[in-house]
């Protein structure tokens, strides 16, 4: 690959016979639309745009939103799925209240409770200590709700389901994992710094148990998400650039139009929040590595080295849909496409080692957030499942779909009071 | 089991009345009032105070010489009170315990090996563990229970060792579980006798280089997976009961206090989560849900009687408690005949998710009950 291949179409607005043949591609990988660039604001409530985050600062837990969403992607994830276990709906919200107080503290770079030492002898630490000296790393803490948590017979809930909490249809090609899959709850932890977000997941997970018990969870390196305009897009495990255009932190109007759940959408104490969907997508990593350039050029629609869209220069250019191979990734995802279709996404790689065939695990944790699913993420994941050319190189293994309920205004507040109260 | 685990309870068990035993090298730099400062090099072992006074005492150690050292405080027959190991070169370590009057030595173990460099030091005055009638209650009524379990046993692990030695398997696989019983029931304490817990509970992945392997495990095998008895196994079983007659006439004089027991029913559920849960203590009989019952058992025993204390200090704490322990035994239920039943369900038909439930239900309890000590001593 040398970086004329990537640039051979040249500017123009018609695509060259190398482009034709190219496809070069910058992903937006797997799954994904687009829209502007990703960007660092950290919360797009506070409107004020913050370029260039400090990866130790802390980002503020309070808002109309959740932090997490609209929050310029960190480097690293731990995101968790949990069955409730508890019947009683008190110990529910009580457990909701214990973990947005302790995510309050985490969030700012303080221990849990009374911290990791210093207590009495005879009882284990309220902290578990692995984050003692680490700096706040820009930690986010985000929970959600799953369909089951509003199962008839359960929390008394199930009136309170919003529509567009879906379940998930069977797409076709899904291999899915039950055991990687679903949840009554799920928090997302992304911090700049691994230890910090293990170490969030951990300390909420030992303040659930007997009344939660982790289903599931997922580490996440390398954000696959561009979220800063000026830097370079992140690249995913098939060595594209991915994400090159996504909704911007700061881009309150697109945020609203396609991110936040609006108070006339359907679920009044959803106004404010969003869906998420997850998607633990597996890679074939070896069968990928053998395959030739140019297809894996066409496979996405942009080249590899720069990332340009067929046709075009630069990462960024405008992509000519239909200088693409009508199976390329890029095309079927884009909204255009979709009827403008449009997520915000905050994927991340992951590799969990090697499976029991000597395969590298590894693949893309794909995080969507969208204000409706039913008109983003499933119409989107329709088309490309069916006619994607990355899908001879990618299996979706795990499925979750999640409320997620609008931010913790302030430290009365707690995780889900609209929805419990 | 493993072979000698030095563990809260453990070295409580074994020890004066000892509240805590902590290596902490995290927490502090020993830098707290009165710590007394542990110097160890290659070849010498300074300690800076002699003469100490009874209750929590501080250890603060560094690392100064080549080697990775090891740490002890011990009584004067060498059983240990506290230590910690893996203190690299350079590095410093914290270790705390809770002392009462008393003659004692510290010993450093460069390269972590050999008897050590010793220093003596007395222990005098001062205040020991708290302690009220209501607690000595306690211990006493705990003792007498660890007492009672041992005396079952004997009987049961004849009936067991009897068949092994007559070579009647299916005699022998029929006695195995229920010999267990009350060991697991009172695994801390009897663990605390270092030289029996090897000999009798010890798995093929616990041996140490050299180590014959003896007792209810390496007859488990020789029933389940070999499936005979040689004039090995024969002889191995006399050797067992004969190592649990011992731990019978020795149990009433492990050291229990209010907070061993606390935390060595803590210890039993931790018992269960790591080695029962996941099939790995008996992987050939899959009797595991007899182990982990009486674990249970045992675990639910400590809380009842500190409950009258604990109660007083922290009452959400004992409401969850109780909701817990009837939450696990409920499930537990499930894979019995009746509540009276000690055949349980072979651990191996336990499917993936079943484990799962029970794992949770396990953490459930443990987790709340990991704060019992600290209610008790409050």
């Amino acid at each position: 690959m040398t970086e004329e291949t990537g640039k051979a179409a040249g500017d123009g607005n018609a695509p060259s016979r190398r482009a034709l043949l190219g496809w070069g591609g910058a992903g937006l990988a797997l799954g994904a639309a687009a829209a502007g660039v990703g960007v660092a604001a950290a919360r797009s409530d506070d409107g004020g745009r913050q370029t260039a985050a400090d990866s130790g600062a802390a980002v503020p837990f309070h808002g109309a939103h959740q932090a997490g969403i609209a929050t310029p992607v960190q480097d690293r994830l731990h995101f968790a799925a949990f069955d409730v276990t508890t019947k009683d709906r008190a110990e529910l919200v009580a457990l909701l209240k214990e973990w947005t107080r302790a995510a309050e503290r985490m969030t700012a770079g303080h221990a849990v409770g009374d911290g990791a030492y210093g207590g009495l002898a005879e009882a284990p630490p309220d902290d578990t200590g692995e984050a003692l000296g680490l700096k706040p790393s820009r930690l986010t803490l985000t929970i959600g709700f799953g369909p089951s948590l509003f199962a008839k017979d359960r929390f008394g809930l199930e009136s309170r389901r919003p529509e567009a909490l879906v379940d998930l249809p069977k797409f076709p090609g899904d291999n899915l994992d039950r055991s990687r899959s679903g949840g009554d709850l799920c928090v997302q932890a992304c911090a700049d710094d691994p230890q910090v977000a293990v170490h969030a997941i951990r300390n909420l997970a030992r303040i659930g148990m007997g009344r939660t018990a982790i289903r599931w969870s997922q580490l996440g390196f390398g954000k696959t998400s561009s979220t800063t305009p000026d830097a370079q897009t992140p690249r995913n495990m098939l060595g594209f650039k991915d994400g090159t255009r996504n909704i911007s932190g700061t881009d309150t109007a697109a945020l609203d139009k396609h991110v936040w759940a609006g108070a006339k959408d359907g679920a009044d104490w959803m106004a404010g929040g969003s869906y998420l969907v997850a998607r633990r997508i597996r890679m074939h990593i070896e069968t990928w590595d053998r395959t030739s350039l140019q297809e894996q050029e066409d496979v996405f629609g942009r080249d590899k080295g720069e990332g340009a869209p067929v046709g075009k220069s630069k990462e960024r250019d405008e992509p000519f849909l239909k200088a693409m191979l009508p199976t390329a990734h890029v095309r079927l995802a884009h909204p255009d496409s979709n009827d403008g279709a449009t997520i915000l996404r905050r994927g991340y790689s992951f590799t969990d080692g090697t499976d029991g065939l000597g395969r590298l695990d590894a693949g893309l944790f794909f995080l969507a957030y969208q204000r409706d699913t039913r008109k983003a993420f499933v119409p989107l994941q329709r088309r490309l499942a069916a006619h994607d050319a990355l899908n001879e190189y990618i299996q979706h293994v795990g499925s979750a779909h999640f409320a997620v309920p609008p931010g913790v205004r302030d430290t009365d507040d707690w995780w889900g009071r609209a929805l419990f109260s | 089991m493993r072979a000698v685990r030095l563990s809260v309870v453990t070295a409580a068990a074994t020890a004066a009345a000892l509240t805590a035993v902590t290596g902490c090298a995290e927490k502090s730099d020993g830098k707290g009032e009165g710590a007394v400062e542990v110097v160890a090099k290659d070849d010498s072992c300074e300690v800076s105070k002699t003469k100490l006074p009874a209750g929590h005492i501080e250890l603060a150690v560094q690392n100064k010489g080549s080697k990775v050292t090891e740490v002890y405080v011990l009584f004067p027959d060498d059983r240990i009170v506290a230590e910690r190991e893996n203190i690299g070169p350079g590095t410093k370590a914290t270790i705390t315990a809770e002392i009462k009057a008393g003659s004692y030595e510290i010993a450093c173990k460069p390269g972590m090996k050999g008897h050590g460099i010793r220093q003596k030091i007395e222990v005098s005055g001062g205040k020991a563990a708290k302690r009220s009638p209501e607690m000595d209650k306690a211990v006493a009524a705990y003792r007498t229970y660890v007492q009672a379990q041992a005396d079952e046993t004997l009987p049961k692990v004849k009936v067991f060792t009897d068949a092994v030695a007559a070579g009647d398997i299916e005699a022998a696989k029929k006695a195995y579980a229920d010999s267990r019983i009350g060991w697991e029931r009172t695994e801390p304490v009897a663990e605390s006798f270092g030289d029996i817990d090897p000999k009798v509970d010890v798995r093929a992945d616990g041996l140490e280089d050299g180590q014959k392997w003896t007792g209810w495990h390496r007859l488990e095998k020789a029933l389940w997976q070999d499936k005979k008895l040689g004039t090995e196994e024969k002889a191995l079983a006399p050797a067992l009961y004969k190592d649990l007659a011992d731990w019978q006439k020795r149990v009433g004089t492990a050291e229990i206090t209010p907070t061993s027991m606390a935390n060595g029913a803590k210890e039993l559920l931790d018992e269960v989560a790591t080695g029962k849960v996941t099939g790995e203590e008996e992987r050939y009989s899959h009797t595991d849900l007899v182990d982990f019952k009486a674990n249970v058992e045992g675990a639910e025993q400590s809380y009842k009687l500190l409950k009258p204390i604990a109660s007083k200090n922290d009452s959400a704490l004992t409401a969850t408690l109780d909701k817990r322990f009837a939450e696990l035994n409920k499930l537990l239920d499930k894979y019995r005949k009746d509540t009276s039943s000690y055949e349980f369900t072979s651990y191996e038909k336990v499917g993936k998710a079943d484990r799962k439930e029970l794992s949770d239900a396990v953490n459930a309890l443990a987790e709340p009950l990991s704060k019992l000590a600290a209610a008790v001593t409050k």
